[in-house]
Parts: C-alpha cells; sequence; structure tokens
C-alpha cells in the first residue's frame, strides 16, 4: 500500500498549477510536433530539452513526456484526414482511417483514434503502476553481468524482433556502439578513437544523433517526394464524440488484444511501430468483419492505435525501473534524467520517489488532458498542416540547428548533425534501422561498463555471465531473441518437411 | 535499369546498397584500427580501453560482409530515388551545409534568415512579403523564446553585436 500513498503524493505533485500548465503546454506542442513531417517524438523532444535545463526535474519530465503523449495523439490526425502518417507508428492506422475519412466519417475515425489510443495508454500506465516498483526492488540486487544480460536481452530483442535484415540491424546496432565508444574511456580515463581531433574529446551526443537521423533526414526524405501537399476538411462534433464512444464499447475484445500487445511490444524494446501493425494484422485476422479491413472499418482504426499508445507508454516501465529505454524517445528521456543528474535505474525508485511518482501520475493526467485537448482543437491542428512545406521545412530545419546547438553550446555539434542528417537518409532508403542506433548511442558506455565489470570480477572468463540461474536466464532469452528469425524458419522448414 | 517504365532514370538500389555496406565497413576498420592503438589486451586495470569498441569494430565489418553478400546477389532493378528527386534533396542539403557552416561566423539569426528567405523564394517561390515577413520574424521570435524567456544563448555575429544584444 505504500505505493499508493506514493502515487497520490505525485498526483500531488503533478496537480500543481505550474505542472499542469507545462502539461498542457507539452500536449500542444507534442501534437503540432506529431502532425508535422521531419518533427516527431523523439526529434521533438531532443530539441526541446535544452529548454527545460533550467526546470526542476519533475517540471522537466512532465512537459517533455506530455511532448511525447501528444506526439503519439498528433499522429493520428493527419493519417486519417490526409493519409499521410505524421509519425511511423501511425501507418496503420491510415488503413482504415483515411477510408473512413473519405467516406464522410472522418470524425468518427478521429474519435476512435484518440479514445483508442487513451484507453492503450492508460492500460500501460496502469501496469507501470503496479509492475515497475516491483521490476525496480527485484533489479536493486543486480551485479554488473545481469546489467550487462539486460542490455543484451534488449539488444537482441531489436535483432530478432525488427523487420529490418537482421545483419542490417547489427550494423547499426553496432555503429551506434562505435560511436558510443569514442572519447574519454570512462573506467581508465584513456583517449580513443578520437584520432586526434579535440572535438571528439567527449564523444558524440545522442541528442545531436537524433536530432540529425531523426529530424533532417526525414526531411530529406519528404523533400525527395516533391512540395506538393494535399489539405483536407476536419470536424468533429460532440454529437459524433457521443456516438462513436457508444459504438466503441462493443469492440471491448480487440482493445483488451491491442492492450497487451502493445505492452508486450513496448517493454522489449521493438517499439510502437511494430506493435500497431501486429495488432492491425491480428484484429484483421480475428475480426468478424476482417475481409472489411481496409475499406474504413472502425476496429482497423482501433487496434493499431490502442497498441501504438499502449507501446509508446509502456516503453517507459523499463526505462524507469532498469534505465533500459524501450524507444528512441524514451532514450532521450532517459538522456533527459543524466543531464538533470539522475541516474536512471532502480535506485529512482528509492532515491527520488517524488520524481518517479510525480512522472507516473503525470502519465495519468498528462493522457486524459492530451485526450481533451485533441477531441476539441482538431480543426486548429489541421489548419497547422495546410500550412505548405515550403515553409515549414525551412523553419523546422533552422530549429533542428538551434537544438543541437543548444546542447553544448557548439557550432560543431550543428555540422556534425547535418552529416548524422545524411547518413539518416541513406541509412534508412536502404533499409537499415534507425531505432538501435540511437540506443546503443545512448546505452553503449553503461553496457561497456557493466561488460568490463564483470570481466573485471571473472577475471576475464564470459563464464561470469552464466554464473547463476538470473543471469543465465536473461542471457538465454537474449539469445533466443537473437537467433528468433532463425528459430523461426527453422521452425516452418521442419514444418514443410513433416507435412 | 531497362525494365522500368517511367523514362526517369537514377542510380540503382543495389549501387547504393553495396555502396552503404562498404562505407559502414570501412567505419568498422577505422575502429579496429583506432582499438588497437587504444590497446586491446588486459593491463593492470582489467581489460584496456579498446578491448570493448574492438569487438564493436569486428562486428561492424562482419555484419557489413555479410550485407554486401546480399546486396550484390538480390537485384531487383529497383532504383535508388530518381535523378530529379536527388536534385531536390541536394537542393536542401547543400543549401543547409552552407548554413551551418556560416554559423560560426555570422551567427544563428542572420544566417537562419538568410536561409529561411533562400529556401521560401527559390524552393517554394513565395511572394517577397511573405518570404521577408516569414524570415525576419522566426528569428525574432527565437530570440524572444530563447535568449529572454528560457536564457538559452545562441551563437551570435558581428550585426548582433553591432545591435548591442
Amino acid at each position: 500500500m505504500e505505493e499508493l500513498a506514493n502515487l497520490f503524493h505525485g498526483f500531488a505533485v503533478a496537480l500543481q498549477p505550474y505542472n499542469i500548465m507545462l502539461m498542457i503546454i507539452g500536449i500542444t506542442l507534442g501534437v503540432i510536433i506529431g502532425v508535422l513531417p521531419g518533427l516527431g517524438g523523439a526529434n521533438g523532444v531532443a530539441i526541446l530539452l535544452p529548454l527545460t535545463f533550467s526546470m526542476p526535474p519533475t517540471s522537466a519530465i512532465i512537459m517533455l513526456s506530455c511532448i511525447y503523449w501528444g506526439a503519439l495523439f498528433g499522429g493520428a490526425i493527419t493519417s486519417i484526414l490526409f493519409n499521410i502518417p505524421g509519425e511511423p507508428w501511425s501507418v496503420a492506422t491510415t488503413f482504415d482511417g483515411y477510408p473512413m475519412a473519405q467516406q464522410g466519417k472522418p470524425g468518427e475515425a478521429l474519435t476512435a483514434a484518440f479514445t483508442s489510443s487513451f484507453v492503450g495508454a492508460l492500460f500501460a500506465v496502469i501496469m507501470i503502476t503496479l509492475v515497475a516498483p516491483l521490476v525496480a526492488g527485484f533489479a536493486l540486487r543486480f551485479g554488473p553481468a545481469e546489467k550487462f544480460a539486460v542490455y543484451f536481452l534488449a539488444f537482441c530483442s531489436f535483432v530478432g524482433l525488427s523487420k529490418e535484415p537482421p545483419f542490417k540491424t547489427i550494423a547499426a546496432m553496432m555503429m551506434g556502439f562505435a560511436l558510443a565508444a569514442v572519447g574519454l574511456d570512462s573506467i581508465t580515463g584513456q583517449l580513443r578513437l578520437t584520432f586526434g581531433v579535440t572535438e571528439l574529446l567527449n564523444g558524440f551526443d545522442f541528442l545531436i544523433a537524433v536530432i540529425g537521423l531523426f529530424g533532417i533526414g526525414e526531411i530529406l526524405l519528404t523533400m525527395e517526394e516533391g512540395l506538393a501537399f494535399r489539405g483536407g476538411n476536419a470536424s468533429i462534433n460532440l454529437r459524433v464524440v457521443l456516438q462513436t464512444w457508444r459504438e466503441l464499447p462493443t469492440y471491448w475484445m480487440t482493445s483488451l488484444r491491442s492492450c497487451l500487445i502493445g505492452c508486450w511490444m513496448g517493454v522489449t524494446p521493438a517499439g510502437a511501430t511494430p506493435a500497431s501493425f501486429m495488432s492491425y494484422g491480428i484484429a484483421k485476422r480475428l475480426a468478424r468483419r476482417g475481409n472489411n479491413f481496409g475499406k474504413g472499418e472502425i476496429e482497423g482504426v482501433i487496434a493499431p492505435e490502442t497498441a501504438a499508445h499502449a507501446a509508446g507508454t509502456s516503453a517507459l516501465l523499463p526505462m524507469l525501473s532498469l534505465g533500459v529505454p524501450g524507444s528512441p524517445t524514451a532514450a532521450v528521456l532517459l538522456g533527459g534524467l543524466l543531464i538533470w543528474g539522475l541516474q536512471p535505474g532502480p535506485m529512482l525508485f528509492v532515491e527520488q520517489k517524488e520524481f518517479v511518482w510525480g512522472l507516473i501520475a503525470s502519465m495519468y493526467l498528462g493522457n486524459l488532458a492530451g485526450l481533451i485537448v485533441v477531441l476539441t482543437c482538431v480543426p486548429l491542428f489541421a489548419a497547422i498542416l495546410r500550412v505548405p512545406f515550403g515553409i515549414i521545412a525551412p523553419l523546422i530545419l533552422v530549429l533542428c540547428a538551434i537544438g543541437a546547438y543548444s546542447v553544448h553550446n557548439s557550432t560543431f555539434d550543428v555540422m556534425l548533425m547535418l552529416v548524422f542528417g545524411v547518413l539518416g537518409y541513406l541509412l534508412k532508403k536502404c533499409n537499415y534501422p534507425l531505432a538501435p542506433l540511437v540506443l546503443a548511442i545512448v546505452l553503449g558506455d553503461k553496457a561497456e561498463e557493466a561488460f568490463r565489470q564483470s570481466l573485471l570480477g571473472s577475471q576475464g572468463s564470459l563464464g561470469v555471465f552464466f554464473s547463476n540461474g538470473l543471469v543465465s536466464t536473461i542471457m538465454a532469452l537474449g539469445l533466443v531473441a537473437l537467433f528468433w528469425s532463425a528459430i523461426q524458419e527453422g521452425y516452418s522448414r521442419l514444418r514443410m518437411s513433416m507435412a | 535499369m531497362t525494365e522500368r517504365s517511367g523514362s526517369e532514370s537514377g542510380p540503382a538500389h543495389k549501387t547504393m546498397e553495396i555502396g552503404m555496406a562498404l562505407l559502414i565497413g570501412a567505419f568498422g576498420l577505422v575502429v579496429i584500427f583506432g582499438s588497437l592503438k587504444a590497446g586491446i589486451n588486459w593491463g593492470a586495470e582489467g581489460p584496456r580501453a579498446g578491448f570493448f569498441p574492438f569487438y564493436v569494430g569486428a562486428a561492424i565489418v562482419g555484419a557489413s560482409a555479410i550485407n554486401l553478400w546480399h546486396a550484390r546477389r538480390d537485384d531487383d532493378g529497383r532504383l535508388f530515388a530518381e535523378w530529379g528527386q536527388l536534385r531536390q534533396v541536394m537542393s536542401v542539403v547543400v543549401p543547409t551545409a552552407i548554413y551551418v557552416g556560416s554559423m560560426p561566423f555570422i551567427g544563428l539569426y542572420i544566417a537562419s534568415m538568410v536561409f529561411i528567405a533562400w529556401f521560401m523564394r527559390w524552393l517554394g517561390g513565395y511572394r517577397w512579403l511573405t518570404v521577408i515577413a516569414v524570415a525576419v520574424g522566426m528569428p525574432v521570435v527565437t530570440y524572444l523564446v530563447f535568449e529572454r524567456w528560457f536564457l538559452v544563448p545562441l551563437p551570435k555575429g558581428p550585426f548582433e553585436e553591432w545591435l548591442g544584444l
């Protein structure tokens, strides 16, 4: 029951007028970020992170996480009204959302999307409230070997679960680790991989990489398509909202299933995008009207939106309790914790109770505020979308430059951002995943530290990673995840030969 | 690219895939080289600084070799992008590079004004009035939000100094 008291204390923190104001600002900014091309959740949070350096950490994380919720909500607006997914995780929403809008039911589609997002997020937050303290308590007993095993599992899940070819995932991830290693070695204090360039003394900052890879890269991809942009109309009124709400409970089975898929995919760092696709695919197979999917079925909006939001939210569970972020945006938030002087990981629950529970409480309130903001302001956000890309693009590029500069007040970083941008464009075009690259830059130092400390303890024997039941189990799970696609292929071949 | 129906041509996807695999592989070699310089064996303090990056570099080279092999084997005749599309992309990359490169000398504000104006006028084809309104308005808003409200300093050049900001 101590958790409940903590949670109520958290609500008291989150309900302070200043924090509520930040919450609304965050949600609004987040929706705008989610609506505009080239400004995703991860990139948007990264650009705005420097603005929070002077705030108290709890207020800062409330605002930044609300930007994240806003971006999750915002992606749906463009998918449904314009058939343009503002975020990768809302691609699956276009399949049925856009046809619904075409049939003159944009209000129903938007209401269903927003409400499902809210339901998914709420489910995930409740899960975080119940599970996170337990995981954190458990993780307090972890030594370096167990810590490394958790990182190992996280990165192996990327290889096994992402839809990109496994060796491309490995290549991208290892580039991230290599970039993280550049600069001062935290254990020996020795310089490495700098090749005499003084700007590289402190290594590569992942915020620069995020702004470049996701922000600039996305703009370049959009430029390829040209500047053409079709507008659409959006109207949403109370009658439509209420009518849709009456209809939604009939799809409770789809919602529940999507929540579970979302939470699972969010905790393992697969992220919101595969979760939304998977949920859509399963709903299509199991729904009674599955054959109508793709022609404007409301269930086809509910499934991906619920799962995406549940995944996006539950990605914060491993970040808070283990210090391993479940998505690039969670990684940026984790970077924020480090900058504000907080050590992410299980000790947060012991030492920074107010921070952790304030954040969890703000997840409940932020998502509720988000639902209200998006339901009432859809026409406004749709109007922003009609500002032509020829005006938006240079403004976003300038914003990215400002964000990159203000991380360390260095113009070298701004140039680095452009290099990362071009790299991101090429990698994306060649089907290399960007999320593992970013996560590896964030976690590289910590993973290496855990690895080297484990080896120090064992005098260099790799046996330390299989020395007790706990660490062996985590490592074994990691290996299964790593070879998951090979295992699947082997299994289907076996079945083929049996048949 | 004979099987393509469109009149536009461009670099083949396969070529870019191979180039990318080689580029990443070369990066891996640099990492290995740097790690060797830092020392990859055990020292008095345990594994030395290059120990971990060495294996990371090796993994990059290994994965790139496999990606290279895949890229050479599969050829679906796809284009990476049409030349026209690449020209669009370069028309953003080159001015952005100039923008970023000029920032240390003339500051962020003037560079942003020129960059926004250039982008809107030449790529967007807007009227000068609109162009000037946005190009001047955005840096001013930026100044107020970042420097005044949130106290985040941004790079300034001689012009701002002359204005005494």
